[in-house]
């Protein structure tokens, strides 16, 4: 049985009286241990994708499952609580609280979660030792750089042991050389079995997958097997779809 | 997650703002205090009251010549006398709800001691008088039964009297005195008896014996009383019975038709007192409802700030949401916040309202009473405001979509 399972997924926005029809049909499977990047220029649909596999949203018709749950059928507590349990989410602002320090911040799903103080103090010390903050566990965001900021993100993401992790454009905020640093987080998480499917427009942060998928108009146009490092091509283009293309 | 947690975030969340928490407060600070303060003074006022007409004796009844016109009531009474001394005695013997009743004749005299002099309000009466009034002597005795026959001319001077006449030290008793030039021996001083509900220096007084007053000061009718008859029920519940049957002996000495307006009149200061009283508790009420219109304001202060807080905070709401916050977690954060902002601005009414009314009690010399009923309302009434004030931006909140919210600029 697959970690996730989406298919036919569609989102459409009402926006006045014309649709935006963002997901037309998405369907994707998903095994556990995957290390997947999904590629696309802007308006292709992948964020909406990602909100949807995030539990962020609910899609218009198709069904999800993940881990044998139909998480389109969920209710709003329910979907607070898969995201509290199984999905980690990285952000590309990295949406840290403010003058809370970095430790409080790893707490915070933990704490609705319902998991005790000393629990919770234990499990996120070891999450952020584990991206590499051990050292600053009581420094307040703005005292950190972007890419410390993102990887207490990190630490927050994996902190519940989702087994799925979701980043959409996480190196987005980042220079290069924290862009690589965040890259060898996921690379090392991948590596201890983590599930990591991360939305990006650049090509050197997707070559670190292992599968990618390319996105256009809402649809899945390809879904290929990718060897770590090795450069990432955007897919032959079908002929039909390339007016207007350069 | 628990109420405890819940409880430590949303101080956090007061705590980081410290400055705009505090103001937001102030609104309820101000109201819990406005309605502390108010009250504590509406009730001294009335305990006051209360305290001015039990010392003025609770079971008085008092009966004037005239007949009695709502609203043109002094015109009417004493204007033309109508008791006579008999009605007294039939009063003294014949009413069994009746335990004491004395005449007061009254006019004003001026005083002259050896040192001083002062113009006073001299009364004539009868020893019972003092009985009725449950007004003792400090110094000295009382004239008695003996001196009323003799018309001895002996007088009992009020606090305020002696202390105009007589220079601190010296004993009034036994010195002589000069009422409208007539030697008066003071024969004793009566204890304090302080303000009438109406603000008169009961102190600011003589009494001579009604016979020595009739010869002496005024003249008149010797048939009819020049003044009051001051009657003491047997008890207080029995001021109402007594009042009937005064009523029904003197129309009927008076010979009255049962169609015709009574000659005089009566007034029953218990009545009066809770008359009275009613008039305090109205505007103890009425201060009251002001104080909590301010409350009120401050509520709708909360309101404000938390909307504002609520808007301030999207991205934060959203983040919390997307790592598994239910609605009900940030319905319950805001409103914890809210109630917490209102609550500990009605600790802080209290003491300041407490404050206030013992300020203004000490700076005008009112009085001040403090129940606890209207601290614990008060209390009640500024968590109340939170929870009710905090509600609508809390659901605001608690129903924002997480995308929405994450997304927010």
């Amino acid at each position: 049985m697959p970690l996730l399972e989406v298919v036919d997924l569609h989102k459409i926005y009402t926006m006045g009286d014309t649709e935006v029809r963002a997901l037309d049909g998405v369907s994707l499977s998903v095994e556990s241990g995957e290390f997947i990047a999904v590629m696309g220029s802007s308006g292709s649909g992948k964020s909406t994708l990602m909100n949807l596999l995030g539990c962020l949203d609910r899609p218009t018709s198709g069904h999800y499952v993940l881990r044998g749950e139909r998480v389109s059928d969920l209710n709003r507590d329910e979907l607070a609580n898969a995201r509290n349990r199984l999905i980690g989410f990285v952000f590309q602002g990295f949406h840290l609280l403010a003058r809370t320090s970095a430790l409080e911040n790893v707490e915070l799903p933990l704490l609705y979660a319902g998991v005790s103080g000393k629990e919770r103090h234990r499990r996120s010390r070891k999450a952020l030792e584990l991206v590499g903050l051990g050292d600053r566990m009581d420094h307040h965001p703005n005292q950190m750089s972007g890419g410390q900021q993102q990887r207490v993100a990190i630490a927050r993401a994996i902190v519940t042991e989702p087994g799925l992790l979701l980043a959409d454009e996480p190196t987005g905020n980042l220079d290069t050389r924290n862009s690589h640093e965040i890259m060898g987080i996921f690379q090392k998480l991948s590596d201890t079995g983590m599930t990591i499917v991360l939305v990006t427009h650049e090509s050197d942060v997707a070559a670190w997958a292992r599968r990618i998928v390319w996105m256009r108009d809402g649809h899945v146009l390809s879904d290929e097997p990718h060897e770590p490092g090795s450069p990432v091509h955007p897919p032959p283009i079908d002929p039909g779809l390339s007016l207007g293309v350069p | 997650m628990n109420l405890f947690e819940t409880i430590r975030v949303a101080l956090r969340a007061i705590l980081r703002n410290k400055t705009r928490s505090f103001l937001t407060t102030l609104g309820v600070v101000i109201g819990v205090a406005a309605v502390i303060a108010m009250v504590a003074i509406g009730e001294g006022a009335k305990a006051e009251v209360e305290k001015s007409f039990a010392s003025m004796g609770s079971n008085l009844l008092v009966i004037m010549s005239g007949a009695h016109r709502a609203g043109g009531a002094s015109g009417g009474s004493g204007s033309q006398l109508t008791l006579t001394w008999e009605d007294l005695e039939a009063i003294r013997t014949e009413v069994p709800s009746v335990r004491l009743a004395a005449a007061g004749l009254r006019g004003n005299a001026q005083i002259v001691s050896d040192e001083q002099n002062w113009s006073s309000q001299v009364t004539g009466t009868s020893p019972e008088f003092f009985d009725i009034r449950n007004w003792p002597t400090t110094d000295g005795a009382l004239f008695t039964a003996v001196d009323v026959e003799a018309a001895s001319k002996v007088v009992v001077l009020g606090q305020t009297v002696a202390a105009r006449l007589f220079s601190v030290g010296s004993d009034p008793v036994g010195q002589m005195v000069r009422i409208d030039n007539v030697p008066f021996q003071v024969v004793g001083v009566l204890a304090k008896k302080g303000q009438s509900p109406m603000g008169q220096d009961y102190d600011d007084a003589a009494f001579v014996p009604e016979s020595t007053f009739q010869r002496r000061i005024r003249g008149g009718l010797q048939k009819f009383i020049a003044g009051q008859v001051h009657v003491a029920a047997t008890s207080q519940a029995g001021t109402t019975k007594a009042e009937a049957e005064l009523r029904a002996l003197l129309r009927d000495r008076h010979r009255l038709a049962p169609t015709a307006e009574d000659d005089f009149s009566i007034r029953n200061l218990a009545e009066l007192a809770s008359a009275r009283e009613e008039s305090t508790r109205t505007l103890t009420t009425l201060l009251a409802s002001i104080a909590f219109v301010s409350l009120l304001v401050g509520g709708i202060g909360i309101m404000n700030i938390m909307l504002v807080s609520v808007t301030e905070r999207t991205r934060e709401i959203g983040l919390r949401m997307a790592v598994g916050a239910r609605p009900r977690d940030i319905l319950a954060q805001f409103l914890v916040e809210a109630f917490t902002l209102s609550l500990g601005g009605g600790a802080i009414g209290i003491v300041l309202g407490l404050w206030a009314a013992e300020w203004l009690s000490a700076k005008f010399q009112w009085p001040m009473q403090v129940s606890p009923d209207i601290v614990l309302l008060a209390v009640g009434f500024s968590a109340a405001v939170g929870v009710v004030f905090g509600l609508y931006p809390a659901r605001k909140a608690s129903k924002l979509d997480p995308i929405d919210a994450l997304r927010y600029e």
